[in-house]
């Protein structure tokens, strides 16, 4: 059975307190970018942006980052194509801000990070998440998070829903049956649950 | 999708997995294009060229796209190795796999040599080209080539015109655009363009008007000059005026037709230096091409571990 953890109201809600920080913490828009990890950061990436464009009437460009070349389990996966990354920006001296949809082992991260600094060396990076789900891998954390969820590592998936992508808004739990992921297995657009 | 461990020739890929090597080629071309043009994909794999049969070209392809995906490449060529001490292919290509290869590319002067590899060899095999067989990544490299500036392949008019007979070159380019579904016609001199080739689905004229009319790619294709004297064809000279490439011949062609050509050129000979440095001419932007596509081989051959 699955779960509703957020509906579209509250994912809005979520967007628009992580929009203000980020305006916050930075000291206006001055400098900043956004980077959305393929594919569920992007869209988040480009609604944050609009946000910040509506409240502060900056444009602030964002890039859609895909990771494959980076990551360290590709081996396991099954031959897919590889996203192709748009950075309409140089990254250099910029305030940088990593977007993705849900924060679980921080392995994508530290794969975003690596691809980032391999296109130039940013001022700052920083992390917003939609959803935090606990159970890192890595000495990493995030910035800005929209709600933070406590889940079981192996029994449970999250999964975020956009309008972009053609469904109704809303971030689910559902039970993980069978094949659960394996130990040691980062997040993915595939398995991020 | 069935995951081919090897990449022994286009004859054997489905138009799939054709095009996932073409639909990801433009990822690693966009890193060829960073000031940092490396990515730590392949870190830690082996990589052997094992070439034997003399190639520069192909061979500083592989190697640099090998060492832009991070890997640690070996060059193993003819001059310097065993086989002139007597070993065999087998026992050549064993020793390389007991170094730690885990992606051997293979250039041999025998058709099917890399297929006979493949039945004891556990590391992925690429071949860079077999006898008069096939040369698969020239072929997948001018495919992306093609698909970058026409955007498809149906109904596109090729013409692959030249040495047909001799050349893995066009074998791999018939295999390869047929499964595309691209409307493919070979011109030539009747020596050098059997007519057996039409079984591969394909037209044949020995008229260069004929095979260039309202075409959207010309593919021209080195003249053999080993041949020459042969038989096959009276002089060079008469081959150029025949079945050479001239600016005035090229406007047989739609007029943004693209040309083609695997290098080394002949110039003045299969094409006219005109045509090869002109508008129309994409013979660079292969070169560059060749290092993306061969990345994504290597890439996604890597992906496949045990069947």
């Amino acid at each position: 059975m699955t779960k509703q953890l957020l509906d579209s109201k509250e994912i809005d809600r979520s967007l628009t307190r992580i929009s203000h920080e980020i305006i916050e913490k930075n000291k206006g828009a001055e400098g900043l970018c956004l980077i959305g990890i393929q594919r569920g950061g992007v869209h988040l990436a480009e609604r944050i942006a609009n946000k910040i464009k509506n409240t502060e009437g900056a444009d602030i460009p964002v890039g859609s980052l895909d990771i494959s070349f980076y990551r360290d389990d590709f081996r396991i996966r099954q031959p897919s194509v590889i996203g192709r990354t748009d950075m309409p920006f140089d990254v250099e001296g910029k305030k940088v801000v990593i977007v993705d949809d849900v924060f679980f082992t921080g392995r994508s991260i530290r794969a975003a990070l690596d691809a980032i600094m391999d296109m130039g060396r940013p001022a700052l990076v920083q992390l917003a998440v939609l959803v935090d789900r606990g159970h890192r891998e890595l000495p990493i954390r995030a910035d800005y998070a929209g709600k933070n969820i406590p889940t079981s590592r192996e029994n449970e998936r999250v999964e975020v829903l956009l309008e972009e992508d053609g469904h109704e808004d809303s971030v689910i739990l559902t039970p993980v049956t069978g094949e659960g992921r394996s130990a040691g297995e980062p997040e993915g657009e595939v398995n991020n649950g | 999708m069935a995951s081919v461990k090897h990449l022994l020739g286009i004859k054997e890929l489905s138009a799939q997995e054709i095009m996932l090597y073409l639909n990801s080629a433009g990822s690693f071309k966009d890193i060829l294009k960073r000031d940092i043009k490396k990515v730590p994909a392949l870190r830690g794999r082996t990589v052997v060229n094992l070439f034997l049969e003399p190639s520069t070209r192909t061979r500083t392809s592989f190697e640099l796209a090998a060492k832009r995906l991070s890997t640690d490449v070996i060059n193993f060529s003819a001059p310097s190795s065993s086989i002139l001490k007597g070993e065999s292919l087998l026992d050549t290509a064993l020793t390389v796999e007991a170094l730690g290869a885990d992606i051997i590319i293979i250039r041999h002067s025998s058709s099917g040599a890399p297929h006979m590899l493949s039945r004891h060899i556990k590391a992925h095999l690429i071949n860079a080209g077999d006898g008069t067989n096939e040369h698969p990544t020239q072929a997948l490299l001018d495919a992306f080539t093609i698909k970058e500036k026409k955007g498809g392949f149906e109904g596109l008019k090729v013409a692959i015109v030249g040495d047909i007979i001799h050349s893995r070159v066009a074998k791999s380019n018939i295999y390869c655009l047929k499964k595309l579904g691209a409307d493919v016609r070979l011109v030539g001199p009747a020596t050098l363009l059997p007519e057996e080739f039409r079984e591969l689905g394909v037209s044949t004229t020995t008229s260069m008007d004929e095979g260039l009319e309202e075409a959207d790619v010309i593919m021209m294709l080195r003249l053999q000059l080993e041949r020459q004297g042969k038989g096959f064809f009276p002089t060079t000279a008469e081959y150029f005026r025949q079945w050479g490439l001239s600016k005035k011949r090229l406007e047989t062609a739609k007029p943004d037709a693209i040309v083609m050509h695997p290098g080394p050129m002949n110039r003045g000979i299969e094409i006219a230096s005109a045509v090869a440095d002109g508008d129309n001419s994409v013979i660079l932007e292969q070169v560059t091409n060749g290092l993306a596509v061969r990345m994504a081989v290597m890439y996604h051959l890597d992906e496949r571990k045990e069947q």
